[in-house]
């Protein structure tokens, strides 16, 4: 392609040469022919040839070259296609787990419960049924719902402890939850709990369902008859006729809502999505004011002729292609180990916990990206032009005001692109936290930045690794959270970016 | 240069001016690291008259602007020679701030370098930088600079609109009202035109001609014809060559002539200026 430039300039610059050789009368015919007309006039027939070459051999060059560019091409389009394939693939198979038929097997059957159905009774109704079917399991529903003192004092501590700041009948505040009648446990979850969470507690606690069997959403639309006619099967074989066959979705209100359990159908997500985002909390308090600071350092005030600015440099640049796992056992070291004094709560009083939390995790996830952000924010800081800087010491600014109304404004669109890809890729971290110590079983909510903690990649990992079936499906709508996260994440910084690049250079 | 014995050649230079000089460049020599970029600069800078600097590429006319408000600290390795007396203080003196010099000394520059701000916030930027706060005042600041350089009218509707949607020379006239905003005692402005068209050009001739009445203004030019058009006395610079021991070449500026503008252009005094307006060199 370089080719056709040089032949057009090289032979008329040859020509001129050879021109300038003879004497100045044809020098002069010369510039008057070129004023006569913006064409040059030299030999016309041999300047056209080399001007724009043509002919049966340029055309064989010419063919080749835009075969070669279509081959090209191609091979770029190939490229996105291959991306493109690997995101469906991905799209197919998380929602291939997440919905699908389930055959449940109910202990009870709600239609026998009540002359209506569950969604339609109200709370004396469902109370009702509750008494009716499960007074002995009153007391321990309560101590799961509202109980404010440790298992070991529920049933020894005065009610004015046990349900302190929740409504209980009046005049009980030294009786023990043993002193209450069956009626009164109910009248305490009526008062206390919504018709929506009184219907749940019905699900679980009489109508118990249980899943037998599940399919997946491709099954579930193309292998319809298959299914009804196992679900047919099944409830010919079963004694009671107490199975029924759902559409299920595995992604529900619930499932974000509920703390972990035993069982898929009641397992949910919430400790785990709390402790990702205290945890990426921290990371954002450290890394972000850090990070910044760093590259505005770099950028705007070391030299850079330096030995130590030059060690500065190449390291953070090595320690942005380092593996994870490799800081996770620098935060076991130093945040865990030797500054467990500080990341567990200690000088503040806090004894319940060893250094594995969420501080220690926030502040390796945090050096993780360091480097990142500091890269990306050295480019943005180097991407504003440096006619601003001029323009704004030139009115009078002294360098800080300089950096903080004009750089750190302009740059700040490019630094957020960086800290929000980096804050993504710390979500979905695991193999540091594992080193670290997130605990992997975890009913707690995290509080605090000094809680134990667990985070949604490491419980989506635990519940993959479950022999039962039903788990992958939770953990496939735990990967839809996780992604629902990411965007919710990448759309914030999206809506910053454009408010702070209002004005652009 | 001839220089008289009982006479250097700032005494001689500033001997044209009628009154005294608001700036006073004697024996001013810049080095960036080893290197000398210019020296023998003797120029006097007339009160509310407007100076062009005019000469080839690399005759250094722009260093020397920038080092009259200290621009040159922001390159590292710049050091001036010299003196700079801005109303008799030595600007490189040990206790003068050169923000405090660039307060007084604005400075437009060869490219229109408005701030990815409004057009409100880039006249305001100066004032503010001193802090002030007061919007009845800023406004009035706004409105008088934008006025003084001609742009009020063009731009009093759409104050909040990004300096970057004006055209070319628009945005240098934005740049220059941004400069009057800050109250300035001299104007530096760094071929303020290059990058503009005839009739952008022709509006900031005019407007500097203007704000001559109450500023003094330093120009740099490549454009002969536009030193003489707009300025008052024009210092001519060369290059000047020099082969090193290792044989290798080393150039630098230097001032050539300084002159009114009319005696420079018409009758110079010196046969290489002779040489350059008439385009014999350069």
């Amino acid at each position: 392609m370089g080719n056709e430039p040089n032949n057009q300039n090289h032979e008329p610059d040859e020509l001129k040469n050879k021109a300038n050789g003879l004497e100045s009368p044809l020098m002069e015919e010369r510039r008057r022919a070129e004023e006569e007309s913006s064409e040059v006039k030299l030999d016309k027939n041999v300047l056209r040839e080399q001007l724009l070459p043509r002919g049966k051999a340029y055309r064989e060059n010419l063919k080749q070259r835009k075969k070669r560019g279509a081959v090209w091409g191609r091979l770029y389009f190939a490229a996105n296609v291959v991306a493109i394939l690997a995101l469906l693939a991905l799209a197919y198979n998380i929602a291939n787990s997440a919905f699908g038929y389930v055959i449940f097997e109910n202990e009870v059957e709600p239609a026998a419960l009540s002359s209506q159905p569950l969604e339609e009774l109200d709370a004396d109704g469902l109370g009702a049924i509750l008494l009716e079917n499960t007074a002995p399991r009153l007391r321990v529903i309560i101590r799961n719902r509202l109980s404010r003192v440790e298992n070991s004092e529920y049933t020894s501590a005065p009610l004015s402890e046990v349900l302190r700041g929740r409504q209980f009948p009046d005049g009980a505040d030294d009786l023990t939850i043993n002193d209450l009648e069956d009626q009164d446990y109910i009248n305490i979850l009526k008062d206390n709990l919504s018709v929506r969470t009184l219907r749940g507690i019905v699900v679980d606690e009489v109508v118990q369902p249980e899943i037998v069997e599940s399919w997946s959403l491709m099954d579930s639309i193309f292998n319809r008859g298959e299914i009804e006619a196992r679900f047919q099967e099944r409830q010919a074989q079963a004694e009671e006729t107490n199975l029924s066959l759902e559409f299920y979705s595995w992604l529900r209100p619930e499932f974000i809502t509920d703390s972990v359990a035993s069982s898929p159908t009641e397992a949910g997500l919430r400790t785990a999505l709390l402790g990702s985002m205290w945890v990426i909390l921290v990371t954002f308090v450290f890394a972000f004011p850090v990070g910044v600071g760093a590259a505005l350092y770099l950028e705007e005030y070391a030299t850079g002729d330096n030995w130590f600015e030059r060690i500065i440099e190449t390291n953070i640049r090595n320690l942005a292609g380092v593996p994870s796992i490799i800081y996770g056992m620098l935060g076991l070291a130093v945040f865990v180990r030797a500054l467990g004094f500080i990341t567990s709560g200690e000088f503040l009083g806090i004894t319940d916990s060893n250094g594995r939390t969420v501080v220690s995790a926030g502040l390796t996830l945090g050096l993780l990206i360091l480097p990142v952000i500091i890269i990306n924010g050295q480019e943005a800081i180097r991407a504003v032009p440096s006619s601003i800087r001029q323009a704004s010491y030139g009115l009078g600014a002294t360098k800080w005001q300089t950096i903080w109304r004009q750089i750190l404004p302009a740059s700040i669109p490019g630094i957020l692109t960086g800290v929000i890809l980096s804050m993504s890729r710390a979500v979905g971290e695991t193999a540091p936290l594992i080193v670290v110590g997130a605990s992997t079983f975890i009913g707690i909510d995290p509080n605090g930045p000094f809680s134990k903690f667990t985070v949604v990649p490491i419980q989506i990992y635990q519940w993959t690794a479950r022999p039962e079936a039903e788990f992958r499906n939770i953990a496939a709508a735990a990967i839809i959270v996780l992604l629902i996260l990411l965007v919710l994440l990448n759309g914030t910084a999206i809506l910053l970016r454009n408010r702070f690049s209002k004005f652009k250079v | 240069m001839d220089m008289t014995k009982d006479q250097s050649v700032y005494e001689k230079n500033a001997a044209l001016l009628g009154s005294d000089p608001v700036l006073e460049l004697e024996n001013l020599r810049v080095f960036y690291g080893d290197y000398m970029a210019v020296q023998n600069i003797n120029i006097p800078i007339p009160e509310k008259k407007i100076t062009a600097f005019i000469g080839p590429s690399g005759c250094g006319k722009s260093t020397v602007l920038r080092s009259i408000n200290r621009m040159n600290d922001l390159i590292s390795g710049a050091q001036v020679q010299g003196e700079v007396r801005f109303r008799g203080e030595d600007l490189y003196e040990d206790d003068i701030d050169p923000v405090e010099v660039r307060r007084q000394i604005g400075m437009v520059f060869q490219k229109p370098n408005p701030f990815p701000k409004s057009i409100y916030d880039n006249i305001a930027y100066g004032p503010r930088l001193v802090g002030m706060r007061d919007k009845a005042k800023l406004d009035k600041i706004v409105e008088n600079s934008l006025r003084g350089a001609v742009l009020w009218d063009e731009v009093n509707t759409t104050l909040d609109k990004s300096g970057y949607a004006l055209s070319g020379g628009q945005q240098q006239r934005l740049c220059i009202a941004r400069t009057i905003a800050t109250e300035p005692d001299v104007i530096l402005m760094d071929e303020p035109c290059s990058s503009l068209d005839p009739i952008a050009t022709k509006r900031i001739e005019d407007l500097m001609r203007e704000l001559s009445d109450q500023y003094t203004i330093v120009i740099v030019t490549h454009n002969m014809q536009q030193a003489m058009r707009v300025s008052d006395y024009t210092a001519f610079f060369s290059v000047r060559k020099a082969k090193l021991d290792d044989g290798s070449e080393t150039r630098w500026g230097e001032l050539v002539e300084f002159n009114e503008t009319t005696k420079l252009f018409e009758d110079p005094d010196n046969q290489e200026t002779a040489d350059y307006i008439s385009g014999r060199f350069g």
